[in-house]
């Protein structure tokens, strides 16, 4: 592909990342085209959480080498919140806690700086009633936005925030963190519903897991395998059965 | 950090009716007191209190307060003729003054009443026909002596003696100015009655008086504000309030605390509150370059409750100690505590919580919680809890948390295309809701306001 038809593409070359002084990504190159859906899987330390901070812009998570381009831009070179704006989502392992923040303000707030919306012709009550269609769809309870941002929230109230979030926000390249980790099967099925809802040719996604069960419910294109800081197999999804049934380590010693 | 966000820091120039010369003695009370004609009983507490601020020494404790340059300061500025019911009426620079601080409009739009002080007098005051109608009374301090010498030969002074401490010796020495409130009983005032006060002269002392009385089954919100110029000498203020709060009755009192960093603010405010009574501070400290205040609840009779809600901000050059004081006296009676300060550039915030119970009471029930955000690492906060518990059957919960303003929530914000500024804010502003939310609407939004003023200051 010549580079301006890259435009589109979110391309990670040989990418080095350290955490505290130690080297955890070891030269990672992936490219996921908006309209595709690459899921990365891996053993519990290899790595994924640490790739999803570093394309957010974590400040904890050094870039020692490489390159991450989108829109032909340097997404290196921006800080998180530009990076956001510039299409990127990172729906979070593990979502923050802000107390005393309400949670339509929040998403208010996120939303207008997204689309880089003028204050002035807002109208919060389209906004609302957009948050509670989707608050619908998501199966999430009423009171559920005048609460404060996943303060007290049980751990499947969290990983919907996480999606209501990402449906709102309509990114380019959306970041899923193991969306499905610590859910029941009905959860799994709804979290699932509200990703394959958004999927299209406008967006690419990169579906971080550890197990194979939400793959069942989001069928990837492209399937990566994350060992020890580097990529070592690529396929389509038939490789995230064959590892469901031979487990990691067997996968890693094909390499 | 420059002082240029600090909006109030304009000044007037100083033309007075009045003016004693600077400094504390004797003749300075003797004047004060036969400027306002007030009688003789008043004339002596003057002088007895001044003996002993005079023998006092500075507290041991909290903040350096050997700077304050007592010699050079003015314990008593006249700036107009007479107090007006119309702002019309009063002086130009001062209503100008008053009008770019919000507070005619505030007044028309939300408030029951508002009593303006300018320097040492209230130079406005009125309450609106409906209250004055039901009987309620809100007058500045010299107003109520002159109208109702009795109830405040009563009460003056029977909350916060003069020998409580030093700074209500000095207020009862030279006070001036202040509010009398008086609610009869059963009414219910729906909306805030405010006081604003301005200091406007540079080494200026201000040392305003207020006694509330709210009796049986009586209601009221009171809110003060208050700015000065900024000054490269430093000014004072210290206040006495004084609050009854009767049988059934509910009293609550809010400050937005918005001195220059040229302040000292050193204030004594407590209130007694008598069987089932109500009573709630809600103090927010964002100005002064240093501010002790604690105020404070004695909960006389059974079913009495006291609610004390703050807001600290130090910010460079900021020192603010607060705190809060209850004491049960009596069985069934219940305190809640909750401070919030948030410290930045250097800024020092300081949390001092005393709950006593006295003994041979039951059914007695006391939390305090207190959160202290640190925002950088030159910033400092502490808590010095003090509990004294001399009954068995007391339930006591205290709980302290010391949070940095942590680049995990502000990363989790900003991934959502929010500014760091605004992550910021948003992180500050959510600390301290429990606090603000329970302030009216307007008030709610000029704190949040403030804060976010000081925020852009340091993060900007
Ligand atoms: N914030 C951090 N501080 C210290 N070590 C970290 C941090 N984040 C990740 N690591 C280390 O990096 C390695 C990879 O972690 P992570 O990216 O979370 O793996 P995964 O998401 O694949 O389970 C682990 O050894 C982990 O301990
Ligand atoms: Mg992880």
């Amino acid at each position: 592909m010549s580079s301006a038809s890259k435009q589109n593409t979110l391309v990670i070359e040989d990418l080095h990342v350290s955490v505290e002084g130690k080297e955890i990504l070891k030269g990672v190159n992936v490219e996921i085209p908006k309209g595709e859906v690459h899921a990365l899987m891996g053993p519990n330390g290899a790595g994924k959480s640490t790739l999803a901070y570093a394309l957010m812009g974590h400040p904890k998570y050094r870039i020692t080498e490489g390159k991450v381009s989108f829109h032909g831009k340097n997404l290196l070179d921006l800080s998180i919140d530009k990076r956001a704006r510039e299409g990127v989502f990172l729906a979070f392992q593990y979502p923050k806690e802000i107390p005393g923040l309400k949670v339509f303000h929040f998403l208010k707030n996120a939303y207008i700086a997204r689309f880089g919306i003028d204050e002035g012709s807002f109208s919060s009550m389209d906004f609302f009633k957009k948050v509670k269609a989707k608050t619908e769809l998501l199966k999430m309870k009423e009171d559920f936005i005048t609460r404060y941002l996943n303060e007290g929230f049980s751990g499947g109230e969290k990983k919907r925030m996480e999606i209501l979030q990402l449906s709102l926000l309509k990114p380019e390249i959306a970041i899923l963190d193991e969306p499905d980790s610590g859910l029941d099967i009905d959860a799994v099925r709804i979290v699932a519903g509200g990703v394959n809802s958004l999927r299209g040719p406008d967006i690419g996604v990169l579906l971080i897991t550890h197990y194979q069960r939400i793959l069942n419910y989001i069928k990837p294109d492209v399937v990566h395998i994350l060992m020890n800081g580097r990529i070592v197999q690529s396929g389509g999804p038939d490789l995230a059965e064959h590892l469901d049934n031979v487990g990691y380590e067997f996968a890693g010693a094909e390499v | 950090m420059p002082d240029t966000e600090y909006r109030y820091g304009f000044h007037d120039p100083e033309n007075y009716v009045y003016r004693a010369k600077p400094g504390l003695s004797h003749d300075v009370v003797s004047e004060i007191s036969w400027l306002k004609k007030e009688p003789e009983w008043m004339s002596k507490v003057r002088h007895k209190a001044l003996d002993y601020f005079l023998k006092k020494q500075l507290p041991e404790w909290g903040p350096f307060l050997g700077n304050i340059p007592f010699d050079e300061i003015y314990y008593y500025i006249k700036p107009s003729e007479r107090q007006e019911q119309n702002w019309k009426d009063v002086p130009e620079d001062i209503r100008n003054t008053f009008d770019k601080l919000g507070i005619p409009e505030a007044e028309k739009k939300y408030l029951a009443g508002v009593g303006a002080q300018y320097e040492s007098e209230v130079v406005y005051h009125s309450l609106k026909e409906e209250w004055t109608k039901q009987g309620v009374v809100f007058l500045d301090m010299d107003g109520g002596l002159r109208e109702y010498p009795e109830l405040i030969k009563e009460y003056f002074g029977s909350i916060v003696p003069y020998t409580d401490n030093k700074f209500s010796a000095l207020n009862t020495a030279v006070w001036s100015g202040g509010s009398f409130v008086y609610i009869p009983e059963g009414v219910e005032v729906a909306i805030p009655l405010q006081a604003y006060f301005r200091i406007n002269a540079k080494n200026m002392g201000q040392f305003e008086r207020t006694l509330i009385i709210a009796e049986k089954g009586s209601r009221v919100h009171y809110i003060e504000g208050c700015t000065a110029p900024v000054y490269s000498t430093d000014s004072l203020h210290s206040a006495v309030v004084e609050i009854i709060v009767k049988e059934g009755a509910r009293v609550t009192y809010s400050t937005v605390q918005n001195w220059s960093k040229n302040v000292y603010n050193l204030v004594t405010k407590r209130s007694i509150v008598f069987k089932d009574g109500i009573m709630e501070w809600v103090d927010g400290n964002l100005g002064s370059g240093v501010s002790m205040k604690y105020p404070g609840a004695i909960l006389k009779e059974r079913g009495a409750r006291a609610e004390i809600l703050s807001v600290a901000m130090a910010s460079a050059g900021q020192q603010q100690d607060v705190g809060s004081k209850v004491i049960h006296m009596a069985s069934d009676t219940s305190s809640s505590i909750v401070s919030k300060s948030i410290s930045k550039d250097g800024g020092r915030s300081s949390f001092r919580g005393l709950v006593k119970v006295v003994s041979g009471l039951s059914g007695v029930k006391a939390s305090v919680r207190c959160d202290a955000l640190i925002m950088d690492d030159t910033s400092r906060s502490d808590t010095y809890p003090y509990l004294d518990i001399n009954s068995p059957e007391v339930e006591v919960g205290h709980e302290a948390t010391v949070t940095k303003i942590g680049e995990e929530k502000l990363f989790y914000l900003m991934s959502r295309g929010i500014s760091e500024i605004d992550a910021a804010k948003m992180i500050v502003s959510g600390f301290i809701e429990p606090v603000v939310k329970r302030l009216p609407m307007e008030f709610a939004v000029e704190m949040n306001r403030l804060i976010d003023l000081e925020i852009e200051g340091s993060v900007g």
